[in-house]
């Protein structure tokens, strides 16, 4: 019978079951991935693009033309997810 | 920013979002479907699926003066965010010559960091002075 999912503060998600995929990436690749997730203060904010819902309308936003302002850059788990 | 379309934004904004605001989402609803922007900020949970509550202050040369995470139960202080970006504003305004003490908000002291200063700290700021 399927199970009934709690609704929490993350989307509900699955995966693959059963014996895992075998790893495809060297180590190598794996080390550089990890150095590049350092986020450091003091260090420039990685650029990027984005579509965006503004006011009615669909954008596409781009961090770098917020220069000369301050920014809140905030993620959050996902929509209609209570908090 | 989400790993939610704009779609679901704007049905989040139109359906629930805007019975709290009434003007509806005062900034841009970030989609960031794949996670790819997350990834590069450290806050894309691969296992999850989903990005965690990550807020980042960028000052107006794009770099990252602070940052703040947290697993999804538990919501940000929204003052506490605005608290920082005005003591941020207040030390790039005087140039790196004041700095903001711990507990700090506008209309408290600020330090003039300086020779005179060093192990004096105690006769211009109380341990009180860190609470509100």
């Amino acid at each position: 019978m399927a199970e009934e999912i709690k609704a929490g503060c993350a989307r509900p998600t699955g995966g693959p079951v059963g014996e895992p995929a075998p790893e495809s990436k060297s180590t190598e690749e794996k080390n550089l991935k990890q150095e590049n997730n350092m986020i450091m203060v003091g260090q420039k904010a990685p650029d990027f693009t984005a579509p965006a819902y503004f006011k009615g309308k669909f954008i596409n936003v781009q961090l770098s033309e917020y220069l000369g302002k301050w920014v809140l850059l905030c993620f959050y788990p996902g929509d209609f997810t209570f908090v | 920013m989400s790993i939610d379309s704009v779609f679901v934004h704007k049905m989040w904004n139109d359906h629930e979002l805007s019975k709290m605001v009434k003007t509806g989402v005062p900034f841009p609803m970030l989609s960031d479907t794949g996670g790819k922007v997350g990834k590069v900020y450290g806050v894309y949970d691969e296992l999850a699926g989903v990005e965690t509550r990550g807020r980042f202050i960028i000052d107006p040369d794009g770099v990252v003066q602070g940052y703040e995470v947290l697993t999804p139960p538990v919501g940000r202080n929204v003052s506490e965010s605005l608290r920082q970006v005005q003591a941020f504003q207040l030390v790039r305004k005087s140039k790196g010559t004041e700095a903001t003490p711990s507990g700090w908000k506008p209309g408290k002291i600020t330090l003039k960091p300086g020779p005179d200063l060093v192990g004096n700290v105690w006769k211009v700021w109380k341990t009180n002075m860190a609470f509100d």
